[in-house]
């Protein structure tokens, strides 16, 4: 039997593949991006250790954001779907027990929040946030409905296309990750100064979420698929230690 | 052409955006669809170790306090050991998570961790690294989250001896990694992102 004496570090993260801090398109950054090159050294115990999140600390609707604001009996207004997919590693190795919060606007573009300040009206049912855990495949879903594309005050006429924002925990620390999911055949994608601040074209698609008609529920809601890979971690049957130490 | 190496790219990061609050502190915001707010408390009972406080506020390359951000910590208990499925060295304290995550203040943008003191840890090599707490700051116009660490500037010694402190070209730079003591358990950590005493921050 095959026994991997030593669990090795996270593999470091790829910054070309990755946005850079400093990104003019996207006005905010300027003055919110170091200068300074970035410390690098290998992963240690503060960052390959995680905090612990259990399937019990979920409530019945948090993956359902239809219904987890809506009076009862209502509902949330907007083209109805199902997200899912699988959180996996960049071994390809699937990351069960991994936290997922998500937040998103109403399917008018906007956001419930008192700093938000966009024309189109809230919706009384839909609060704007769900949360879920994979399971030991990797796997998560949860319903929502579509959310509109909004302007926003960065050039004159920016839109940001329809987006879910997504939280992600994995294994380790070094894992932590806040991303966004986009939806196939939107145009906006493309115009858009923050997803602009990945260079890396391949890089963009792998945030895109095809639409999905094996998952569909037929005259209920149709589903997008979207994955998310996390940083791996070397496994290693050579330890890792100074001689004599 | 050569065999290919069959691995998957990590999810390009986005910035969390102005409204990062509604997802990950729903209540801050008055969205009240789950019980507390994840993070908003790092002790579940009686703690083992010194019970401390940590405040600081995030600025800008102006010198502007963030307002929007969200800050997470992450660090052993009072004797080095992680609450996580990942900690093989023994048991960690179960009355103390060791994961905190705030949203700053609504007007000030200032935050504050009721936590306890970190224990120390070893680095991969076994030399142990002075006591720290991590840091992890995303916020709007943040296009990856940044970590940093937080190291404490009454631990003269074993900041003197730690491997990555040590190992920073820019020693002037040091102290902004290093928490000001303001009063007895009572830590104050200020983030630069950019300009005159930027924070450190690592590639890890
Ligand atoms: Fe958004």
């Amino acid at each position: 039997m095959t026994i991997i004496k030593n669990t090795g570090g996270f593999v470091p993260r790829d910054r070309n593949w990755q946005p850079a801090a400093l990104t003019p398109q996207y006005k905010t950054s300027v003055k919110r991006s170091p200068q300074a090159a970035l410390l690098s050294f290998p992963t240690t115990l503060s960052e390959e250790t995680n905090p612990v999140f259990g399937h019990n600390m979920l409530g019945d609707l948090d993956n359902d954001l239809i219904h987890n604001y809506a009076a009862s009996g209502e509902s949330a207004i907007g083209p109805r779907i199902i997200v899912h997919g699988r959180v996996l590693d960049e071994m390809g190795r699937p990351v069960p027990g991994a936290l997922l919060e998500f937040w998103q606007a109403n399917a008018g573009g906007r956001y419930r929040h008192k700093k938000e300040s966009y024309l189109a009206p809230l919706d009384p049912n839909f609060g704007g946030c769900g949360r879920t855990i994979t399971g030991e495949d990797g796997s998560y879903e949860f319903r929502t409905i579509q959310p509109g594309p909004y302007p926003w005050p960065n050039g004159m006429n920016d839109w940001r296309p329809a987006h879910i924002h997504f939280s992600v925990f994995g294994h380790g620390f070094a894992q932590r990750l806040i991303t966004q999911m986009y939806f196939e055949g939107d145009p906006h994608i493309w115009l858009c100064p923050i997803v602009d601040t990945i260079d890396d074209k391949a890089a963009v698609e792998s945030l895109i979420a095809p639409l999905d008609m094996h998952r569909t529920v037929p005259m209920d809601s149709r589903a997008y698929k979207f994955d998310i890979v996390l940083r791996g971690r070397r496994q290693t049957f050579f330890e890792n230690r100074v001689e004599g130490m | 052409m050569t065999q290919k190496l069959e691995y998957l790219k990590e999810s390009p990061s986005q910035t969390a955006g102005p409204y990062v609050h509604i997802g990950c502190t729903p209540n801050f915001t008055g969205i009240e669809i789950y019980g507390e707010d994840l993070g908003a408390s790092m002790k579940t009972g009686p703690v083992k170790g010194q019970e401390i406080t940590i405040k600081g506020t995030v600025f800008d390359g102006t010198g502007t306090p963030l307002r929007d951000a969200m800050i997470e910590i992450w660090q052993p208990d009072g004797e080095g050991l992680f609450n996580s499925a990942n900690e093989t060295r023994g048991q960690a304290d179960p009355n103390f998570t060791g994961w905190g995550r705030s949203p700053g203040d609504m007007n000030t943008g200032e935050f504050t961790f009721e936590t306890v003191k970190p224990g120390a840890v070893p680095f991969p090599d076994g030399r142990m690294q002075a006591p720290h707490v991590t840091f992890w700051v995303v916020a709007r116009g943040i296009n990856i989250g940044l970590h940093t660490r937080m190291y404490f500037e009454d631990e003269a010694e074993a900041n003197a001896a730690d491997p990555i402190l040590t190992r920073i070209e820019h020693q002037n730079r040091v102290p902004t990694l290093l928490a000001k003591k303001e009063a007895d358990g009572v830590y104050r950590f200020d983030i630069r992102l950019q300009g005159e005493g930027e924070t450190i921050f690592f590639d890890i």
